[in-house]
């Protein structure tokens, strides 16, 4: 079975995101933060903490509303924020993305394979022999079958954000949307999360990470953006970025990241 | 001072049948309708209009801050002069649910508050709506926060009902009331009434344990 439901074929991209801005009360996080992805393609965003880049993640699956700026997507919606939106153009942002959240929030009240079958099953209408098939499948693939009839807390963080993955795939988004998916593991479990997401990039599955695993963003990422204060500061290939960053404040940045000491 | 046996035993069915077709029938009504009423009030009070906040903010002051014997009256002996005539058994049910939906409220919008954020928001990401994220997301989670507190009310509700025999209801106490009246045997007859209000909330408190533990299933202990 592929993962993947994202066509390859279409060369306009699957997301366009123009002059985004958001303030909370006199803070402005997001000042105009521009973004295109690419059916296919894998962007990572990093940045400081405070920086606007999970703001820029959660705006586009509905979970922040933006006060300027367009959200487009190829094939609908199309966003203008200079106008008021409701709850219809959340739902239709969330019919194209799926969230991975740094805490997981797995539904403690309902087993692995219901909280992965439950946006299939109530959401997108599939028949529940179906939806039970292809979560068997997903969690199959992600080595938690065994696991589908546990509850969240008898799991291990790795296993649980494995889940949360596997509960964002069902929905067959044309996006997936990770924030910080490994933030919160112990450091010997972030691999094999890691491991999972790398593999989905490869399959094909377009993906926006906000994350602070460099090698992952250096080995997965087609394009990397580093955003700070609430623009885009520098963007580009990760070989660019991480050796020879064009603006010293990714510089500075990148070096506090990797030499936390000094 | 010596025992009764005899009046023990037969004034046990009389007093046991107020309990059964009184004070039980009574209290599950009344709580039953008390926890929808405290669930509306609840999300009124979580609402973002303020008005409707204001509204839901001074029913729980009301419910809380005057006595429940003095609803009672006011719905029974005070309604008829303003033309509203209610039944005894209607009475009491009315004046108990709105009590059990003001005290309840408090109880049931804090447990909806301890859910975390995120699970509102897992709820949206795979599609759910607002009522829907209710519903299926955080309502069963804060079921589980608020059973303690809840029974705490439901078993206060229990010997709360013993005020309705001062609307002419018969159930427990009021059959109590008569019997005594009728034998002078005071002592007996009201340890008598206390010892049935006492079996019915220890088994409530049985149940209020195997709830829990049913609710718990999902959390590490």
């Amino acid at each position: 079975m592929s993962l993947s439901n994202a066509p390859l074929s279409s060369d306009a991209p699957l997301l366009q995101v123009r002059g985004l801005h958001k303030s909370f009360g006199d803070h402005e996080v997001l000042k105009s933060i521009d973004l295109s992805v690419k059916r296919g393609e894998v962007v990572t965003i990093i940045g400081p903490s405070g920086s606007g880049k999970t703001t820029v993640l959660r705006s586009l699956n509905g979970l922040e509303t933006p006060d300027g700026g367009e959200i487009l997507f190829d094939g609908g919606p199309e966003l203008d924020f200079q106008y008021p939106i409701g709850n219809t153009h959340r739902y239709a942002l969330r019919n194209r993305s799926a969230m991975v959240f740094q805490n997981y929030n797995l539904f403690p009240h309902k087993t692995v394979l219901q909280n992965v079958i439950e946006g299939p099953l109530r959401v997108r209408k599939t028949p529940r022999d179906q939806a039970i098939a292809e979560a068997d499948a997903l969690l199959d693939r992600v080595g938690l079958l065994a696991k589908r009839d546990q509850y969240p807390y008898q799991l291990s963080g790795g296993q649980q954000q494995r889940v949360g993955i596997v509960r964002a795939l069902a929905l067959k988004p044309d996006l997936l949307l990770f924030d910080e998916p490994t933030s919160a593991l112990d450091p010997e479990l972030v691999g094999e999360v890691l491991q999972v997401i790398k593999e989905l990039a490869e399959e094909g599955w377009t993906m926006v990470v906000v994350t602070h695993e460099l090698s992952f963003a250096r080995q997965v990422a087609d394009e990397v953006l580093f955003i700070d204060g609430g623009v885009v500061v520098e963007r580009g290939a990760p070989e660019t970025i991480f050796t020879k960053p064009a603006e010293p404040r990714t510089a500075q940045f990148l070096d506090r990241l990797l030499n936390p000491l000094h | 001072m010596t025992i009764d046996w005899e009046l023990f035993f037969s004034s046990f069915g009389p007093i046991l049948s107020g309990a059964i077709t009184g004070t039980i029938p009574l209290t599950l009504m009344s709580f039953t309708l008390g926890l929808f009423i405290a669930l509306g009030v609840a999300l009124m009070r979580l609402s973002k209009v303020r008005v409707v906040k204001a509204i839901g903010w001074f029913y729980v002051s009301v419910i809380r801050g005057t006595p429940l014997l003095v609803q009672l009256f006011f719905i029974f002996y005070a309604l008829p002069n303003l033309g509203v005539l209610i039944d005894p058994w209607p009475s009491a049910v009315l004046a108990f649910s709105l009590n059990v939906g003001g005290y309840g409220a408090e109880v049931i919008r804090a447990a909806i508050l301890s859910v975390p954020r995120g699970q509102w928001e897992a709820g949206y990401t795979i599609g759910y709506s607002n009522t829907q994220t209710l519903w299926r997301v955080i309502l069963p989670q804060a079921a589980r926060v608020s059973v303690p507190p809840l029974s705490n009310t439901f078993i206060s509700l229990v010997k709360d009902t013993s005020l309705a025999s001062v609307v002419l209801v018969t159930e427990l106490f009021r059959e109590a009331r008569q019997i005594a009246v009728f034998t002078s045997e005071f002592v007996l007859i009201y340890l008598e009434a206390a010892l049935i209000y006492w079996l019915i909330c220890l088994a409530l408190g049985g149940l209020q344990g195997l709830l829990e533990k049913r609710l718990n299933r999902y959390v590490a202990v």
